[in-house]
C-alpha cells in the first residue's frame, strides 16, 4: 500500500496576508517621510510592546512557562546598552546587538533556577528573580544607583548628527525587532522545534514519551525569548536616553501590561499578541488620562476576555472563520489511493 | 533472538502503597506479552517504569542489553520504546497529522519531512487517515485512543506498550485492531500489552502475565494461565466484563 499525499503549509488567506504584510512594511519603513514626530514615537512604542507580546506568547503559549518576571531581561538588556555604551566605548547600535545576546546568556543560569519551579511557583520564582536584578542594579553606583543615569551627551550624538537622524533610525530598528520578534516566532512554529513546543503546550508528559526532550526544549525557548526581551529593552531605553532600576525593571509596564495584551489577543498565535497590541494602544490613546480608572478598564477587559473568550480575540475570530494570516500547521493532503 | 526488556526485581511505592513489588520478567525480542490483572494492580504504573515516566525505588530496567533505569522517558523512546496511555493524552490543539508528526520526527530522530512517509502509512494502517487534519481535542474517546496507538507507531518503536485500548469497541472493531497489532507484530515489533478485553489479547500474544498488588503472580502460556485457580479466582468479578 503506498499513499500519494502532499503536505500543504499555506492557505490561500495567508498568500494573501503574506503580501499585504510586505505591502505594510513598505509604508512602514516609509514612516520617517509621511508620519510626524510624535507618531514615529508613538509607533516606535507600538513596535516594542509588538515584539514583547510576541515573546511572552511563545513563552507562556507554548513553552508553557508563564512568567510574571520578563521585566528582568528588560531592564538587563537596557542597563547592559548603558554600560557598554557609556563605559565600554562601544556604539549604541553595536551594543544594541551586544545587549541581547548578553542578556540570552544572563538567562542561562536564571533558568536552571527558575525550572526548578513549576506552575504558580514558576511565575512567582520569576517575578523574584527581577526584584533581585532590580535591587542589585540599584546598588552599582558607577550605573547612578537606585536613581539611575542619563546616556552622555556625546554617545546620544554618536548615534546620528541630527536629532531627526536619531529618532529615524531608532525608528526603523524598533521596526526591524517587531519585525525578526514575529519571524523569530513564525519560523520556529514551522519548524520541527515548533512540533516540540506545541507538544509540550498541550501535554508535556505525551511529548516526553514520544522522545521530546521537554526540558531542554523548554529551555532553549526560554533563552531565545529572554535575548529578543533583552534586546527589545536596550531599545526602550535607547528611545528614553535616560533608565534607572524602577523604569527598568518594572513588572507593571513589561510584563502585567504584556500579559493584557497577549490575553486579549490570543495566546499562543502570532495574530493574537498582534491584536492585542492594536487594542491596547487604542484604549490607551483614548483612556489613559483617567488615571486609575484606567487600569481598572484594562483589569475589567482582561477579566471579561478571559471569562467569555479564553483564547482571546483572535480565538473567537478564528472559531468562526478558520483564518490564519500566519500558517504554521500542516495539511494532509491525499491525492489518491494507489492500491499495491 | 535475544531478550529486549527484562525488568529485575523492580520496586516502586507511593507513601506505604506498594504499586509494584518486586516485579520481575523478561520479554524476548519479537515476542508479544499480555499483562492481565484487577484495576489499581499496578499495570500501568509498570508501563511507566518500562518507558521511563516514573523511576523505580528498587530494581534495573534492561532494554536491549542496556541498563536504562536512569534514562528519561524521551531517551528510552528515541531508543525504540514507543508507548500508549490508558488515559489518552492528545495534542488537543495539533491535527491528528501533526500529533503523529510529533512521534515521527523526534521518536525516530528524523527530520520531519522524512516522517512524512511513515505518518501517512500509520494513520492509513490504524484507519485515522480520514481524521488526518480534524484537531486531535475534536476526536471522540475511541479515536483518541487510537491515536494513542499511532502516535507509538509513529515513532518506529522496537518495542510497543499498549495499555488498554480495546475498552469500548464493537466486536467488528475488534477485530479490526486485533488484526492490526497482530501485522506490527509481524512486522517484528516487541508488544506489551495491557488489556481487560481478554479475548481480544489471547488471539494476539504468545504469552500472558497476571499482576496483583504491584507483583507477579502467574506467567506463563496464555491459556494455562487463564484457567489456572490463581486467575480465576481473582477474575471471578471481572471475568464476565469481558
Amino acid at each position: 500500500m503506498s499513499l500519494s499525499y502532499t503536505v500543504q503549509r499555506s492557505t490561500r488567506a495567508s498568500q494573501t496576508s503574506m503580501s499585504l504584510t510586505v505591502v505594510i512594511l513598505i509604508i512602514l519603513i516609509a514612516a520617517p517621510w509621511w508620519a510626524g514626530r510624535a507618531e514615529l514615537r508613538l509607533m516606535v512604542e507600538i513596535f516594542y510592546y509588538l515584539a514583547l507580546a510576541q515573546m511572552w506568547s511563545l513563552l507562556a503559549g507554548y513553552g508553557g512557562l508563564v512568567s510574571v518576571g520578563q521585566q528582568a531581561f528588560v531592564g538587563l538588556g537596557g542597563y547592559i546598552l548603558f554600560a557598554l555604551a557609556a563605559f565600554g566605548g562601544v556604539h549604541p547600535i553595536m551594543a544594541l546587538v551586544l545587549a541581547g545576546a548578553i542578556t540570552a546568556l544572563i538567562a542561562m543560569p536564571t533558568a536552571l533556577v527558575a525550572f526548578r519551579l513549576q506552575g504558580a511557583y514558576f511565575a512567582i520564582g520569576t517575578w523574584v528573580i527581577a526584584e533581585v536584578f532590580r535591587l542589585s542594579f540599584a546598588q552599582i553606583s558607577a550605573l547612578g544607583g537606585g536613581s539611575g543615569m542619563s546616556l552622555p551627551a556625546s554617545i546620544v550624538k554618536s548615534i546620528a548628527s541630527s536629532r531627526a537622524g536619531r529618532e529615524h533610525l531608532v525608528y526603523w530598528v524598533a521596526l526591524a525587532i517587531a519585525v525578526a520578534a514575529m519571524a523569530l516566532v513564525f519560523f520556529l512554529l514551522r519548524s520541527r522545534w515548533g512540533l516540540a513546543m506545541t507538544a509540550i503546550r498541550d501535554s508535556e508528559p505525551a511529548s516526553e514519551s514520544l522522545g521530546v526532550e521537554t526540558y531542554r526544549t523548554k529551555f532553549i525557548v526560554y533563552v531565545m525569548a529572554a535575548g529578543m526581551t533583552g534586546l527589545v529593552g536596550a531599545l526602550i531605553f535607547l528611545q528614553k536616553l535616560r533608565i534607572s532600576p524602577d523604569a527598568a525593571f518594572s513588572v507593571q509596564d513589561w510584563t502585567a501590561l504584556v500579559i493584557f495584551i497577549v490575553v486579549i489577543g490570543g495566546i499562543g498565535t502570532i495574530e493574537g499578541p498582534i491584536l492585542g497590541t492594536i487594542i491596547f494602544f487604542i484604549l490607551r490613546e483614548f483612556a489613559s488620562d483617567w488615571g486609575s480608572w484606567y487600569l481598572i478598564l484594562l483589569g475589567g477587559i482582561a477579566v471579561a476576555v478571559m471569562l467569555f473568550a479564553p483564547k482571546g480575540l483572535w480565538g473567537l475570530i478564528t472559531a468562526r472563520y478558520d483564518v490564519h494570516l500566519f500558517p504554521v500547521g500542516r495539511r494532509l493532503i491525499v491525492n489518491e489511493e494507489k492500491s499495491k | 533472538m535475544g531478550d529486549i526488556l527484562t525488568l529485575d526485581s523492580v520496586s516502586k511505592s507511593y507513601g506505604k502503597l506498594k504499586v509494584t513489588d518486586d516485579l520481575s520478567f523478561t520479554l524476548q525480542d519479537g515476542e508479544a506479552l499480555g499483562v492481565i490483572g484487577p484495576n489499581g494492580a499496578g499495570k500501568s504504573t509498570m508501563f511507566n517504569l518500562i518507558a521511563g515516566g516514573v523511576k523505580p525505588d528498587a530494581g534495573r530496567v534492561t532494554y536491549q542489553g542496556s541498563d536504562v533505569t536512569a534514562f528519561s522517558a524521551s531517551k528510552r523512546c528515541r531508543m525504540g520504546v514507543g508507548r500508549s496511555y490508558q488515559i489518552p493524552h492528545p495534542f488537543s490543539g495539533m491535527t491528528v497529522f501533526e500529533n503523529l508528526l510529533v512521534g515521527g520526527a523526534f521518536g525516530d530522530s528524523v527530520r520531519e519531512s522524512e516522517s512524512y512517509d511513515r505518518c501517512v502509512d500509520v494513520l492509513y494502517r490504524t484507519g485515522l487517515l480520514p481524521k488526518a487534519n480534524v484537531r486531535a481535542g475534536a476526536l471522540t474517546l475511541l479515536e483518541r485512543k487510537r491515536l494513542e496507538m499511532a502516535r507509538a507507531l509513529a515513532t518506529n518503536p522496537k518495542l510497543l506498550l499498549l495499555d488498554e485500548i480495546a475498552g469500548g469497541l464493537t466486536e467488528h472493531e475488534c477485530h479490526e485492531l486485533v488484526d492490526t497489532i497482530k501485522s506490527i507484530h509481524k512486522s517484528g515489533v516487541s508488544i506489551i500489552w495491557i488489556e481487560h478485553i481478554v479475548h481480544a489479547l489471547l488471539a494476539v500474544v504468545d504469552r500472558l502475565i497476571v499482576i496483583n498488588f504491584g507483583a507477579k503472580i502467574a506467567e506463563g502460556d496464555p491459556h494455562e494461565v487463564m484457567n489456572s485457580p490463581q486467575v480465576k479466582e481473582i477474575y471471578m468479578g471481572i471475568e464476565g466484563d469481558g
